[in-house]
């Protein structure tokens, strides 16, 4: 057991600070450990969200020594604990109370994507068959646990503000998973383009580096999507074929 | 009423796991108005830990299988004390509603034919459980949200229910709280979906979240619905013991199903040590033929390792407590070992249990490819619940369902690895059907202010002790130890009386909590919320196990060692009463010659 010094932001929608604690840290623990000790012992209403504690269900994204990660699996033996650990919320949303902010954005940017919708079954009992290999590509952007860390990180919403514009990196790997899926029939190409804001990536790779689960979020997800808008809308050749069609 | 919010629906369903969004799903598609109700954001219910698949009897692997054999083996596992109604749904329509979800978008991994690949798992006789990868959980839990959230429901995320509201002896609506600002709410309804899951919470060593507070158990409870089977806790065998941090989370069975063994401290194979009688003639007895199985080799009985959890958590206790256990205090579960049968073993083990590699990597700095994990039983399930009919899962309080973990009746005694995921779409289903059919036949009850009043100055009450009340966090943590040390795995009369006199000493303390700050997002306020439902479930929990003089599936009484074939006649049955609780016998009814027949059948 030693003790390490905490800088935990308090705050709600009108303003906040950085508030300093210090408490014992045990082998193994992790940064969420160390706020649920805090939380108990010396800030009994310190706002957290947190569900799993396996980095499982991504609710407990927050911004630790400036690095946008869950704070279920960040061990502190992986920090230095010379100097105080600093913790803050996600900075493309607005702040609810303490670590917690208003993610709702989110929810509504999914809700406006064209849902799954699948080809006629192939078999006469209504089920489909698919090769596992075809399966694999889009199982990768299946495996996210929409712990907004991506949508954190991504300088079009973060310094630019483009909510309104961009759906952010989240909703480009959900619409590669739809738009690969071996079984949907929906096009998705035409509000990629329009509404979705995807010429506003500039492929910095943030994204994909702040992923807990690994997804290659650039290179699998969003710049496939990119290459089907451009295919469609800026091929010299394609245009000019749909000129005399 | 001032400052309270009111919304009405005809359905108002609370929680949204797998068994909430799919009751809410059916109850929008036959047209009422529905609200789901969701403790912490979309999505993030428990669900999304279920790890290791799906059962549902389609015989993709193997052809002999079939819901008759499913069926049998759910009422093996669960020592008969199942509603054997509910094991005979579950068995018959689970494979539609795995097909249902592929149909709204879930990808399933595949056979070579291009199926829906099944997985061995516990107890299932056949290769049963569709899956994907060592996540099917967050598959499902996210296919039915992004299915969901374009059937035209409401949903009310980060809110907690304090109390059903009665209209005399039937359900009106419920009260509760936005976490977010901390307002008060009225939820008016015709007929309620309970969908909130477990209690593990209750214990100091779970792989349950915090959300698992016994709520929905607790809210019916307390509207006067009978709760059963309350003693029935299921302890997963395998979670992780360390570091401390993570001691609890669950390691999948999957690991298992996939040629995993367990190893005490000598290296000894500890499982081959002791098989059930009930489970002898499906057992493999050699090393070489448990590899064989795995590998789906028809002719060849399962390992030991994939007995049903509650053998193999009480075998992993026995070890331990016998000095044979691994350094942390538990025992070791090794899936590096099947290198010596298949070439390339790291690149396959990394394929199918990618989230427990990751998950020892990460918390643990193992790998599971060159090293075994080292585990131990940690609180998991519980079987029993809101008592339910079978058919339309209403619990004996009018307009009041429950489907999922918080019902009780399919598990029986205990639960097989699988059963969980099935169980929370066919009778999500169910429920949400019959929900809307009672909200279509049945006005809107009067919500009563008096009770409403009531709720809102008891939720306020912390907030105006402030800081000198008693931390709710240590309340919560010494029940917590409590319930651990004195109704775990291995019970004893005296120690259980023991854990109701703690309990009814800390609804006293509960009853003098205090926190200080706003109603804000105020994580203590939201502790000293749940504490009155961990605390009756604790207490149903623990009188129940008193009362039940046997061991049987889960419940395992050191005072009483084995199975009693009185006992295998009753069901326990909690209800309030006046103020207190109690608890009685309640005869199983009378299964039907056709079911029974096909129990003897597959024996």
């Amino acid at each position: 057991m030693r003790n390490v010094e905490f800088r935990i932001w308090r705050g709600d929608g009108k303003g906040g600070d950085f508030r300093t604690y210090t408490t014992g840290i045990d082998d193994g623990m992790v940064v969420l450990d160390a706020v649920h000790k805090i939380q108990a012992e010396q800030a009994n209403d310190l706002a957290v969200r947190w569900n799993c504690k396996a980095g499982k269900c991504g609710s407990c994204s927050a911004e630790i020594n400036g690095l946008p990660r869950l704070m279920c699996m960040t061990r502190m033996n992986s920090l230095p604990l010379d100097e105080p650990v600093t913790i803050e919320p996600m900075h493309s949303f607005p702040p609810i109370k303490d670590l917690v902010t208003d993610v709702s954005w989110n929810y509504e940017v999914k809700k406006r994507i064209k849902p799954f919708k699948p080809r006629k079954p192939d078999a006469a009992d209504g089920t489909w068959r698919m090769q596992q290999a075809d399966v694999d590509r889009v199982q990768e952007f299946r495996k996210c646990i929409e712990c907004f860390l991506c949508q954190d990180v991504c300088h079009v919403l973060r310094e630019h503000t483009k909510h309104d514009e961009f759906i952010g990196p989240r909703f480009f790997v959900y619409t590669a998973a739809l738009e690969m899926h071996p079984l949907d029939t929906e096009d998705r190409v035409p509000d990629l383009k329009e509404t979705d804001g995807i010429g506003y990536c500039n492929i910095t790779t943030c994204c994909r580096q702040v992923c807990p689960e690994h997804i290659t979020i650039t290179e699998n997800a969003i710049i496939p999507l990119k290459e089907r808008v451009v295919d469609r809308y800026f091929d010299p050749l394609t245009r000019l074929f749909r000129m005399f069609k | 009423m001032p400052d309270v919010k009111t919304y009405s629906y005809d359905v108002l369903v609370i929680g949204a796991g797998g068994a909430g969004l799919r009751a809410a799903i059916e109850a929008a598609n036959s047209g009422v108005r529905t609200g789901v109700i969701c403790k912490s954001l979309l999505g993030k219910a428990h669900t999304v830990m279920a790890e290791g698949g799906m059962a549902a009897a389609m015989a993709n692997v193997d052809d002999r299988d079939n819901w008759r054999v499913h069926f049998s083996d759910t009422m093996r596992g669960g020592q008969y004390l199942n509603n054997w109604r509910m094991a005979e749904l579950h068995a018959r329509e689970a494979p539609d509603r795995a097909r249902e979800l592929e149909a709204w978008g879930a990808l399933f991994d595949r056979t070579s034919d291009g199926r829906i690949l099944q997985r061995n798992f516990g107890g299932h006789r056949y290769p049963r459980l569709a899956h994907v990868g060592d996540r099917t959980g967050l598959e499902m839990i996210r296919t039915l949200q992004d299915h969901g959230i374009h059937q035209g429901m409401d949903v009310h995320m980060e809110c907690t229910v304090l109390s059903i509201l009665m209209d005399g002896g039937r359900v009106a609506g419920a009260f509760g709280y936005e976490r977010n600002n901390g307002e008060f709410v009225i939820w008016k309804a015709k007929a309620i979906v309970m969908a909130t899951g477990g209690v593990g919470r209750a214990f100091k060593i779970t792989s349950n979240s915090w959300e698992y507070s016994g709520d929905g158990q607790s809210l019916a409870y307390r509207a006067g619905a009978d709760l059963m089977d309350m003693e029935f806790v299921q302890f997963h065998p395998t979670g992780m013991v360390w570091p401390p941090s993570v001691r609890g989370i669950l390691v999948t069975e999957g690991v298992r199903g996939e040629g995993g063994i367990l190893k005490n401290k000598d290296g000894h194979r500890f499982m081959f040590d002791d098989i059930p009688d009930l489970y002898k003639n499906q057992t493999s007895d050699s090393e070489e033929e448990g590899w064989r199985y795995v590998q789906g080799d028809k002719s060849a009985r399962r390992p030991p390792e994939l007995l049903t959890r509650d053998h193999v958590a009480r075998c992993i206790n026995r070890e331990v407590k016998a000095g044979r256990g691994s350094p942390h205090g538990g025992v070791f579960l090794d899936i590096a070992w099947i290198k010596k049968y298949i070439p390339k073993a790291e690149d396959h083990i990394r394929k199918k249990l990618p989230s427990m590699y990751h998950q020892f990597k990460e918390l643990a700095g193992i790998d599971i490819t060159r090293e075994p994990m080292e585990v131990g039983p940690t609180t998991h399930y519980i079987m029993g619940g809101i008592r339910v009919d079978g058919d339309s899962q209403m619990s004996t309080v009018p307009g009041l369902f429950a489907a999922g973990e918080v019902a009780a009746g399919l598990h029986g005694a205990n639960r097989l690895g699988g059963n969980s995921l099935s169980d929370l779409l066919v009778f999500g289903k169910r429920a949400g059907e019959y929900a809307a059919e009672f909200a279509r036949k049945n006005g809107q009850g009067a919500v009563d202010n008096g009770q409403v009043e009531a709720e809102r100055a008891r939720a306020l009450a912390p907030l105006e002790r402030g800081a000198s009340g008693e931390n709710p966090y240590a309340i919560q943590y010494e029940l917590q130890e409590k319930m651990q040390e004195l109704v775990g795995i291995v019970r004893v009369e005296s120690e259980m009386k023991e854990a109701i006199e703690v309990v009814g000493r800390l609804k006293e303390r509960a009853e003098r909590a205090g926190v200080a700050g706003s109603r804000i997002y105020n994580g203590g306020w939201h502790a000293a919320m749940d504490l009155r439902n961990l605390l009756t479930v604790s207490e149903a929990i623990a009188r129940c196990a008193v009362l039940r003089q046997e061991s049987r599936g889960a419940q395992f009484r050191e005072d009483f060692q084995s199975k009693d074939p009185e006992w295998a006649k009753y069901n326990l049955i909690t209800r309030q009463d006046g103020g207190g609780m109690t608890v009685e016998k309640r005869p199983i009814p009378p299964m039907p010659d056709e079911l029974k027949q096909i129990i003897e059948e597959m024996k």
